[in-house]
C-alpha cells in the first residue's frame, strides 16, 4: 500500500502532440481513484506513465514518497490489468498467476500456496491447469486480476478491464472488483471511459480531456458541482442540459427539469417553455425529449421524470417546465468554467420567468 | 430445385478436386520421375525411344545408389552441408532475432522502412557478389574451405530471416510484453520468457528457411570450394557425377531424393505449426 503522486506530469509525443498536460494528482493510501475521460483524453497515457511503461517528458511521479519517475516498471512494485488482459498464451492459468512470483524468485512451494490463495479469491481454482484460450472472457478477466494481486503490489493499475465483457457480466464484475479492492485496501487507479462505471466504483474521480485534468472529486461532488461544462456534460445519463444565455451558460440536470405544476409553488424557480418532441418510457422513469425555444435559437433539452409523476405529456405540445433556483448551475461563456454564485441579475434570462 | 442444388454441389466438389488433383500431379511428377530414374538400369534408361520413360521396362536396380555411396564422396558432401547449414542457422538466429525484435518494437514507424531496406539487401544476387566476395574470402584466408560458406551465407540468410521474424514479432501483442515488464521482468527478461516462446513458429520458420537457402546455394559453393572434402552437396554431386558430357543420371537423381526426403518430412511436420496461431487466446477474442 502506498500513496501515488504526480507533480506537473507532462507527456509530449515526437510529433508535438501533447498527450498529458501538466497533471498534478495526489492519490491517498488505499484509495480507489478512477481516471475518466473520452478516448484520446490522455488517461491511459497517464496510467502508463505511472506504470513506467511510458517515458515521462517532464514532471515527477512519487510512490509512497519515493521518486520513481525514471525507474523501470519492475522497480515500482505495482501490478496492472490491461484491457486485453494480456494473459501469456503459452502458459497455463497456474503459470500465468505464478509469473510475477517467479520474477521475485519465490520457491515453488510458496508460489503454489500463493497462486492457490489468489485463485480461490476469484473462484478459478478448477481452471489452474487450463490454457487461456480455453477460458471464457469472464474467466480470463479473473485470471488477470488474480495475477495482478498475487504478489501483493502496493499499487494496482487497471486499464478498462471491463470493456471486453458483455453488459451483464460487466455489472457483476464491477461489483466484484470494488468489493475486493475494499477488502485488500490497495491503492488503485482505474481507467475508464464509462461514466457509470466511474460513478459506481470510484472513491474519487479524475475527469480528463485532451490531456488536461478538468476536475477531481467524489462522484457526488462531480455530479452536483461540476467544475465546467465538459464535466457537466460527461457525467450523468442523460447528461446535464446546457442553455446558452446572453451572459453565461446555464445548466441543469434532466431530473431537475420538471413540469411546473409538480414543483411546490412557493419554491424559487425558473420557468421555461418546453416543446415536447418525443417521450420514452423506461420503467422507473420517463425521458422527455424536447426543445426550449428562444430568440437566439432552439436548444435541445431532456427531462427525466420519475414514473410516479403521471402528468400527461403529448408530443408537439408546448408546456411550461421549471427548474428550482438551487438546482441551477452557471458557467462562463468563454472558458466553460463554473461561475457561482451568479454575478448578475436574473433578468438576463431570455425566456425564464422568475 | 433440390436436385439442382445437389447436382451443383457435386459439380463444385468434382471441379475442386479435379483442379487440386491437376496441381498435385504437376508438383509430384518430377519427384516420381526422379524415383523411377534412380532405380532404372542403364539399358532401360538409355533407350527412351522404345521404352516408356515413366515405368520400369527392365527390372529396377540399386547399382547406382551403391555407386553413389561407394565411388563418390557423397557422405562427406552431406556432412559438409549439415555442418554449413547448422552453423549458418545458428549464426542467423543469433543476429536476426534481436535485429527483428528491435525493428518491430523499438523504432516505431522507422522500423518498417528499415526492415524493407534490410530485405532489399537480400535481393542482390550472389552472381553479382561472388567476385568481390572472393577478395574477402582470400583476405581472411578461407579459400577452398567450407567455413568460407559459413561466413558468406549469413549475408543473405540474416536479411531474409530478419524480415521474416520482424513479421512474427509484430504479430505478438505489445500488451503481453508490457505485462511481463510490470510483472517484474526487464525488457530482456520479457523478451526471453514471453516473446520468444510465442515466436517459436517464427524461429522454426527461420531455421527451415535458412537451412534450405544454404542447401541449394550453388554459386558461392562452386566459387569457394574446390576439393571434395570441402564441397557441400549442391556442388559436390554435380561436379562428381557430371564428367565432361557424361551425366550419371541415376546417381544424380538418387542423391537428390536422399536429401529431399528428410527435408520434405520435416517441412510437413512443422507446416501446421508455422500456420497455427500460438498467440490465439492471448487477448480478448
Amino acid at each position: 500500500m502506498s500513496t501515488v503522486e504526480t507533480v506537473a506530469l507532462v507527456k509530449h509525443y515526437d510529433n508535438d502532440v501533447i498527450a498529458v498536460n501538466s497533471i498534478d494528482l495526489h492519490i491517498k493510501e488505499g484509495e480507489f481513484l478512477v481516471l475518466l475521460g473520452p478516448s484520446g483524453s490522455g488517461k491511459t497515457t497517464l496510467l502508463r506513465m505511472i506504470a513506467g511503461l511510458e517515458k515521462v517528458t517532464s514532471g515527477k511521479i512519487y510512490m509512497g514518497g519515493r521518486d520513481v519517475t525514471h525507474l523501470p516498471p519492475r522497480a515500482r512494485n505495482l501490478s496492472m490489468v490491461f484491457q486485453s488482459y494480456a494473459l501469456y498464451p503459452h502458459m497455463s492459468v497456474f503459470g500465468n498467476i505464478a509469473f510475477p512470483l517467479k520474477a521475485k524468485g519465490l520457491p515453488y512451494q510458496e508460489r503454489k500456496k500463493k497462486v492457490e490463495w489468489a485463485a480461490s479469491l476469484f473462484g478459478i481454482e478448477q481452471y489452474l491447469q487450463r490454457k487461456p484460450r480455453q477460458l471464457s472472457g469472464g474467466q480470463r478477466q479473473r485470471v488477470a486480476l488474480a495475477r495482478a494481486l498475487v504478489h501483493e503490489p502496493s499499487v494496482f493499475l487497471l486499464d478498462e478491464p471491463l470493456s471486453n465483457l458483455d453488459a451483464q457480466l460487466r455489472a457483476s464484475a464491477r461489483d466484484e472488483i470494488k468489493q475486493f479492492q475494499r477488502r485488500i485496501a490497495t491503492t488503485t487507479i482505474y481507467v475508464t471511459h464509462d461514466q457509470v462505471e466511474a460513478m459506481g466504483m470510484g472513491d474519487r474521480i479524475a475527469v480528463m480531456n485532451h490531456g488536461n485534468m478538468h476536475q477531481i472529486g467524489t462522484p457526488q461532488e462531480l455530479y452536483r458541482e461540476p467544475a465546467d461544462t465538459f464535466v457537466a456534460t460527461f457525467l450523468g445519463s442523460p447528461p446535464m442540459n446546457l442553455l446558452n444565455q446572453k451572459e453565461c451558460i446555464i445548466g441543469f440536470h434532466p431530473e431537475h427539469f420538471l413540469p411546473k405544476d409538480i414543483i411546490h409553488e412557493e419554491s424559487p424557480r425558473f420557468e421555461f417553455p418546453f416543446r415536447v418532441t418525443r417521450v420514452e418510457y423506461l420503467g422507473a422513469d420517463r425521458f422527455v425529449y424536447g426543445i426550449v425555444p428562444s430568440e437566439s435559437g432552439h436548444t435541445r433539452v431532456i427531462s427525466k421524470i420519475p414514473s410516479l409523476v403521471t402528468v400527461p405529456l403529448e408530443t408537439d405540445q408546448l408546456y411550461t417546465f421549471a427548474v428550482l433556483k438551487e438546482d441551477m448551475k452557471y458557467f462562463d461563456k468563454k472558458t466553460g468554467k463554473r461561475i457561482d454564485p451568479i454575478p448578475f441579475s436574473m433578468a438576463v434570462f431570455e425566456h425564464a420567468e422568475v | 430445385m433440390n436436385r439442382h442444388y445437389w447436382l451443383g454441389k457435386i459439380f463444385k466438389g468434382v471441379m475442386t478436386y479435379f483442379i487440386v488433383g491437376l496441381f498435385a500431379l504437376f508438383a509430384a511428377l518430377p519427384f516420381y520421375q526422379m524415383v523411377i530414374i534412380a532405380f532404372k538400369s542403364n539399358a532401360d534408361f538409355n533407350n527412351p525411344r522404345e521404352n516408356n520413360p515413366f515405368i520400369f521396362n527392365d527390372p529396377p536396380t540399386t547399382d547406382h545408389i551403391v555407386y553413389l555411396f561407394e565411388q563418390t564422396e557423397y557422405l562427406t558432401f552431406i556432412l559438409n552441408s549439415v555442418i554449413i547449414g547448422v552453423s549458418v542457422v545458428l549464426i542467423t538466429l543469433l543476429f536476426a532475432t534481436p535485429a527483428a525484435y528491435s525493428l518491430a518494437r523499438l523504432t516505431g514507424r522507422l522500423g518498417e522502412r528499415l526492415g524493407i531496406l534490410i530485405f532489399l539487401v537480400y535481393l542482390i544476387p550472389p552472381t553479382l557478389l561472388f567476385i568481390p566476395m572472393s577478395q574477402v574470402v582470400s583476405f581472411v584466408g578461407l579459400q577452398n574451405s567450407k567455413w568460407a560458406l559459413v561466413m558468406l551465407y549469413p549475408t543473405f540468410t540474416i536479411p531474409f530471416c530478419t524480415w521474416l521474424m520482424f513479421g512474427f514479432f509484430r504479430s505478438i501483442p505489445r500488451d503481453i510484453e508490457e505485462q511481463a515488464m510490470v510483472d517484474g521482468y526487464s525488457r530482456f527478461g520479457a523478451m526471453w520468457r514471453v516473446v520468444l516462446p510465442l515466436a517459436v513458429p517464427g524461429v522454426l520458420t527461420v531455421v527451415v528457411f535458412s537451412f534450405m537457402l544454404t542447401l541449394h546455394e550453388y554459386i558461392y559453393a562452386l566459387a569457394f570450394t574446390t576439393s571434395s572434402s570441402e564441397k557441400p552437396i549442391s556442388v559436390g554431386v554435380t561436379t562428381e557425377l557430371v564428367r565432361g558430357d557424361v551425366f550419371f543420371w541415376q546417381s544424380l537423381m538418387a542423391s537428390a531424393i536422399i536429401v529431399a526426403l528428410p527435408i520434405a518430412i520435416v517441412y510437413n511436420l512443422f507446416l501446421n505449426r508455422f500456420v497455427a496461431g500460438l498467440t490465439m487466446g492471448a487477448v480478448k477474442g
